[in-house]
């Protein structure tokens, strides 16, 4: 097995705060659906939030792609948010039919 | 006509990549890249369901968020543990290497349980892909639920098998069949993982088909790529986790 030269640094202290924040950040989430804190839409705004900075911080730190150069991070980051964001398109159609009641 | 053999050096051969790093790396990116829109899809098509039904139903009270948590818990940890081993794998650090990605492997088969048991638990209440007993108008929770924790579940296992291709070669393949047997026999026969074990013998197939046909001898860069899918797996539960989770819990008292 050969070496790669770390081109960055990085420490095991690095990745145990991430592993820290990232346990916090899922308590907090779990804190804020078991007591019920916000109603079912801010609820879901809140969690999301939370979910994006733990998955920021995941691709960043654990995948390394903080340490990627510039053209990496910004063509994959770019492609998969502005495919994931086309999806939204389905929901007005799902406010359409809860407004039309079930039946 | 004779071949013409050009001889020149590498770097003169190649020219540099556009995203500064090695082609392994950008294609295991490109797949994952690709697997999040399918995750994605998944997880539109569960929350599109979610919004239109006023009666989604809320299974899930304190132990099985519990449950769920230490799952999490458990795939934080892995990744951390494998992020550690890509650390080790730099150094040249063999023996660490191997053991932090065993470590990454044993804390996603943790995972992989815990979640077969809910399952099994959810199945033993009577919630099928077709019907569940909390919502009778909302036979979609169970087709959802199932595809979308099955399909993540799929990849964990996957991605179990995958890095013990990494860290043991051809020593895995013993010991996944083992693994296979074992679980095999030990699940009920009217369990659905009675059957659902056998993705480890088509993995184990795989899996030799890979260590017969190429064998080698994984550097640094595999071991960073299995980390990337491992950490990608990580990532889509903590989608999953909220969504389908946090989002149905059912509070009582």
């Amino acid at each position: 097995m050969h070496t790669v030269a770390a081109h960055h640094d990085e420490s095991k202290s690095q990745y145990l705060w991430v592993w820290g924040a990232l346990l916090l950040l899922t308590a907090v989430e779990v804190v804020l659906a078991y007591k019920q804190v916000f109603q079912p839409v801010q609820m879901l705004e809140a969690l999301m939030v939370l979910s994006i900075i733990k998955s920021a911080l995941i691709i960043g730190y654990f995948m390394h792609l903080k340490y990627e150069i510039a053209s990496m991070k910004w063509v994959l980051m770019a492609a998969v948010c502005a495919c994931l964001c086309l999806m939204f398109v389905f929901f007005p159609d799902a406010f359409r039919v809860v407004r039309l009641g079930v039946r | 006509m004779a071949d013409v053999v050009v001889q020149h050096s590498m770097a003169e051969a190649y020219e540099p990549s556009l995203f500064g790093t090695y082609s392994k790396k950008i294609g295991m990116w490109l797949f994952l890249l690709s697997d999040s829109l399918t995750f994605g899809a998944l997880l539109f098509a569960y929350s599109y369901g979610r919004i239109s039904n006023p009666d989604w139903p809320t299974p899930f009270h304190r132990e099985s968020i519990i449950n769920a948590t230490i799952m999490t818990a458990c795939l934080l940890s892995s990744s951390l543990t494998m992020v550690l081993g890509v650390l080790a794998a730099r150094r040249g650090d063999r023996a660490w290497t191997r053991n932090w990605i065993l470590l990454t492997m044993l804390f996603g088969t943790g995972f992989i349980v815990l979640h077969a048991m809910e399952w099994s638990k959810l199945i033993g209440e009577g919630m099928t892909p077709f019907k569940n007993p909390w919502a009778a108008n909302v036979p979609q929770f169970g087709g959802t639920f199932f595809t979308l924790t099955g399909m993540h579940m799929l990849h964990v296992t996957i991605g179990v098998i995958y890095l013990g291709v990494v860290a043991l070669r051809k020593k895995w393949l013993p010991i996944l069949l083992v693994i296979w047997l074992a679980a095999w026999l030990a699940t009920p026969a009217d369990n659905v993982f009675h059957t659902g074990v056998h993705v480890l013998l088509i993995g184990a197939v795989i899996a030799a088909f890979i260590l017969f046909l190429k064998p080698k001898d994984y550097d640094a860069h595999d071991v960073e790529i299995a980390g990337l899918y491992w950490h990608f797996v990580d990532l889509v539960w903590m989608f999953i986790f909220p969504l389908v989770y946090l989002m149905s819990t059912r509070i009582t008292g």
